[in-house]
């Protein structure tokens, strides 16, 4: 398998704070990938970094062998680099169904949105066809600040979707939700990859990692520790040892981590 | 429903295509003309303001702008007063709107609340710059060749052009609020960050936005110069133009397409009626006016239109609920 | 020399002007339009003191600054507190310009439209100190202004409620969660907002003539200052107030009186399209 996103000896600092420090981390073509790591460890500032809403102080973000560092986040989603956040965001007072196709065009200048109408029949059609994947067809007509968390979720994960990105960076999408949802968010996910789709996933809730990745990379202070299968990132020392160190992980999770 | 609102369209069309062989009293007609101008430039700028969530509080850049250039586009052409000065309006609205870009460029920089302040900031560069430079004439301002129609029937043309660039202002709202322009917009307001992040070139959209509002208001500027006759600095370039648009649409209903068409209507001819009729008091109109803006704003908070149609709905299923009760009681 | 002397001095009084603004604004995201309105109500209130009853300007400040925090208190209580939701801040300058024009068309029918001016002997006296003219009433403002600047930082920096004034600065919402009553911190710094704003009225009042109408000019200041300085941030008030009076006066003096209102305005133009979040104001986050 090819890569398709990496991100090579990323460094960022904010104030003090040394968030990256060398941070390498590879996405191949296809794959479901894991980034696991105790809080604070760096994930959320290394997505911020490949999807162009912050900037690294050294390394780079390459994208299908095009380096794309410090690009605008808006030109990382046109070349097809889709992503959700750890909090949510949704169009809150928008309706569930204009939050859709907000997303529908990623390529399409902004002069051409002047002359043209909401959405094409065709866009409609992919927003109606995204929204019934992810069970909210029925609500698209809905404000989308009326919908639950969960809801929330699924819809922000529809709308980076639906246009098509070719890989998806999903913050944390079984935070918060409860577990009948987690399974059908990791069914989702898998169907999708199926299909060709390829994941970059941050997540502390380990069965779901270990479910679901084909490969993963535990960070650590800033840097990427190991990488390797599940089932060598599992039973990798210098991981129990991250995590211990770093004290503010549950016990359960830590347990999670050994066990699987 | 949707039969209905386009029965009101058309019965407000009809209306305002008669009002002024009705309304013979060159007084009314007058603060007529006020009422359609300050209309059109609320519902532009609820255009851009209202569907971004970018509340900017120095429109009167724009309608200041359009009405210098109409005053000295017409001087240096050397025109003489008459219908042909019409042709300028559009001319400035242009000029508005190409003063707009470097001022969009400098003030849309900012988020939000700052940006409600950097606006009123660059307002008051434009009125100091119109005082103070020579080409606009100073405090004494400019005048515009003198437009030769009677009394009776000066202010009919005016009517016919404001409700014109009404219109105009009304379509293309319209428009956008259905374009995909439209929704770009309200996902800035909802949510700047993300919206960028889905691929949307937020600081085109928005500065697109600003400067199409501005050609509309920089026409209403013009048209308001012509009409007068003679410009002052401290009246184009008017801190309470910004505030009585903004309030405008906040009144009718922000970021929504009638509301501000509503707002302007009521606020605009109650004040020039509020204006004509206390204007001895000196400044009584302006403690009238105040609370009465706060009682709207602190009662109807998210505007008339909003209000009316809570109202509405709630009515309804009270109605509904009442009326399956009934039937359930007759069952019984 | 002179123009920098002048803008530490009448600088420190807009500074307390503005600080009044930046501290509305950090605690509670609301933006007082009528900030330049109640600096003028200030003054009137130091007016009548001094002239219906003979009371000194600086010993009538023990009057109007408590008077000046109680109407703070009820415009925040009555208006401002019921603002909610996204559009808050937006509407704040709605309503605050509403009071502010109530305020204005009030004084207009109390005092009528003519210009007045502060009088007591230290207004129109000067002091020569190394060969330059001091003007007695632009020192004693100064120290006031100081003084007043101080006691709000000690009371910010050393005690529990600022402590809880600064948490909320910071973040409105973890302040609420650590059991600070944001309300009452909201209405207490509008109350204290107001209040060394009507004390900046009276040293205005001294300096200048003023009118109902003077507030609009000085509201544009006033925003001005706390954009450039950087919005919630009360150093930057500081700095920016003592900045702006030191441009506009040596642009006065070096190029034209015509050019040295708007230098200001210039200078905040050029200072946003380098650092949008004004001189020492945070950039929130993007993604966050």
């Amino acid at each position: 398998m090819t890569t398709l996103l990496s991100a090579s000896n990323v460094s960022r600092a904010f104030g003090g704070v040394q968030a990256l420090n060398g941070c390498s981390l590879e996405v191949r073509r296809g794959s479901i990938t894991g980034l696991i790591g105790p809080n604070g460890s760096g994930k959320t500032t290394l997505f911020n970094v490949m999807t162009g809403y912050v900037k690294p102080d050294a390394g780079s973000v390459t994208f299908e062998g095009q380096n794309i560092t410090g690009a605008r986040p808006n030109k990382v989603f046109e070349l097809g680099v889709g992503r959700t956040f750890q909090l949510t965001r949704i169009f809150a007072r928008m309706t569930v169904l204009e939050n859709m196709l907000v997303a529908t065009q990623r390529e399409e200048s902004w002069l051409r949105g002047l002359t043209r109408s909401k959405s094409s029949p065709r866009e409609l059609e992919a927003a109606m066809e995204w929204l019934n994947f992810v069970g909210l067809a029925h609500l698209a007509k809905l404000e989308a600040g009326s919908l639950s968390y969960g809801q929330r979720k699924l819809l922000e994960l529809a709308y980076v979707l639906v246009a098509n990105p070719d890989v998806i960076l999903l913050d944390e999408p079984a935070g918060g939700v409860n577990l009948t949802l987690i399974n059908v968010i990791a069914e989702k996910i898998q169907a999708l990859n199926e299909q060709g789709k390829t994941f970059l996933v941050v997540e502390h809730n380990m069965e779901f990692v270990m479910k679901i990745c084909h490969q993963v990379t535990v960070m650590h202070q800033g840097t990427d520790l190991v990488t390797g299968t599940p089932g060598e990132v599992r039973t990798n020392p210098a991981v129990l040892d991250a995590y211990l160190g770093g004290g503010d992980e549950t016990d359960e999770e830590l347990e999670e981590l050994a066990n699987g | 429903m949707k039969k209905w609102s386009n029965l009101w369209w058309l019965a407000g069309l009809v209306v305002a295509l008669v009002l002024p062989l009705v309304m013979t009293n060159p007084a009314y007609r007058g603060i007529a003309v006020y009422t359609l101008l300050f209309t059109a430039c609320a519902t532009s700028w609820n255009m851009f303001s209202g569907y971004s969530g970018y509340v900017n509080l120095g429109a009167a850049v724009f309608y200041g702008t359009g009405a210098y250039s109409e005053d000295l586009l017409a001087n240096h052409l050397n025109m003489s007063g008459g219908a042909a000065l019409f042709w300028l309006v559009p001319l400035s609205g242009v000029v508005a709107m190409l003063i707009g870009i470097p001022v969009g460029l400098v003030a849309l920089r900012v988020r939000r609340h700052t940006y409600v302040v950097i606006t009123i900031a660059i307002f008051f560069v434009f009125q100091l710059a119109a005082t103070n430079f020579g080409f606009t004439g100073g405090t004494a301002g400019l005048t515009i060749p003198f437009i030769p129609w009677m009394a009776s029937y000066f202010d009919v043309p005016f009517y016919y052009v404001a409700l014109a660039v009404l219109i105009f202002a009304i379509l293309l709202s319209a428009g956008v609020r259905r374009s995909r322009f439209g929704l770009q917009l309200l996902a800035i307001r909802d949510d700047e960050d993300r919206a960028l992040g889905l691929g949307v070139q937020v600081a085109a959209v928005k500065l697109t936005g600003y400067v199409m509002s501005g050609f509309v208001i920089g026409m209403c500027g013009a048209i308001y110069a012509m009409k007068q006759g003679q410009i002052y600095p401290q009246f184009v370039f008017d801190p309470l133009f910004d505030i009585t648009v903004a309030l405008m649409c906040f009144f009718g209903g922000f970021g929504t397409l009638v509301g501000p068409i509503i707002g302007g209507v009521v606020l605009e001819s109650a004040q020039q009626y509020l204006t004509v009729t206390y204007s001895s008091g000196g400044s009584l109109y302006l403690i009238i006016f105040g609370a009465l803006f706060l009682l709207v704003i602190l009662f109807m908070p998210r505007g008339i239109v909003v209000y009316v149609k809570d109202w509405w709905g709630r009515r309804q299923s009270r109605i509904e609920s009442s009326q399956t009760a009934a039937t359930a009681g007759v069952a019984s | 020399m002179h123009a920098l002397i002048d803008g530490v001095l009448t600088g420190s009084v807009y500074a307390l002007m503005a600080t009044g603004l930046t501290l509305i604004f950090g605690v509670m995201e609301i933006i007082n339009v009528a900030q330049g309105i109640l600096v003028i109500l200030g003054a009137y209130f130091s007016y009548t003191l001094s002239t219906h009853f003979g009371i000194d300007l600086f010993l009538g400040l023990l009057i109007t600054i408590p008077a000046m925090f109680v109407v703070g208190v009820v415009i925040e209580r009555v208006f401002v507190a019921r603002l909610k939701g996204p559009e808050k801040t937006a509407m704040s300058i709605l309503v605050t310009y509403a009071i502010a024009l109530v305020i204005e068309g009030s004084l207009n029918q109390i005092y009528s439209v003519n210009y007045q001016q502060l009088s007591a002997w230290y207004v129109n006296k000067s002091f020569e100190l190394f060969g330059v003219y001091f003007p007695y009433i632009y020192v004693y403002g100064f120290l006031l202004a100081v003084g007043l600047l101080s006691a709000l930082y000690v009371m910010l920096y050393r005690t529990r409620f600022g402590a809880s004034i600064r948490a909320s600065l910071a973040d409105q919402a973890a302040a609420a969660l650590v059991g600070i009553d944001v309300k009452r911190v909201s209405t207490i710094c509008f109350g204290l907002g107001v209040a060394i704003t009507g004390a900046g009225g009276m040293i205005y009042g001294a300096t200048n003539t003023f009118n109902a109408s003077s507030g609009a000019d000085l509201i544009s200041r006033l925003l001005t200052i706390i954009v450039l300085g950087g919005m919630g941030s009360l150093g930057g008030a500081l700095v920016a107030g003592i900045l702006m009076v030191t441009v506009e006066d040596i642009v006065g003096v070096v190029w034209s009186p015509i050019w040295s209102t708007m230098s200001f305005f210039i200078v905040l133009v050029v200072v946003l399209s380098l650092r949008p979040q004004g001189l020492f104001g945070k950039l929130s986050s993007r993604v966050a």
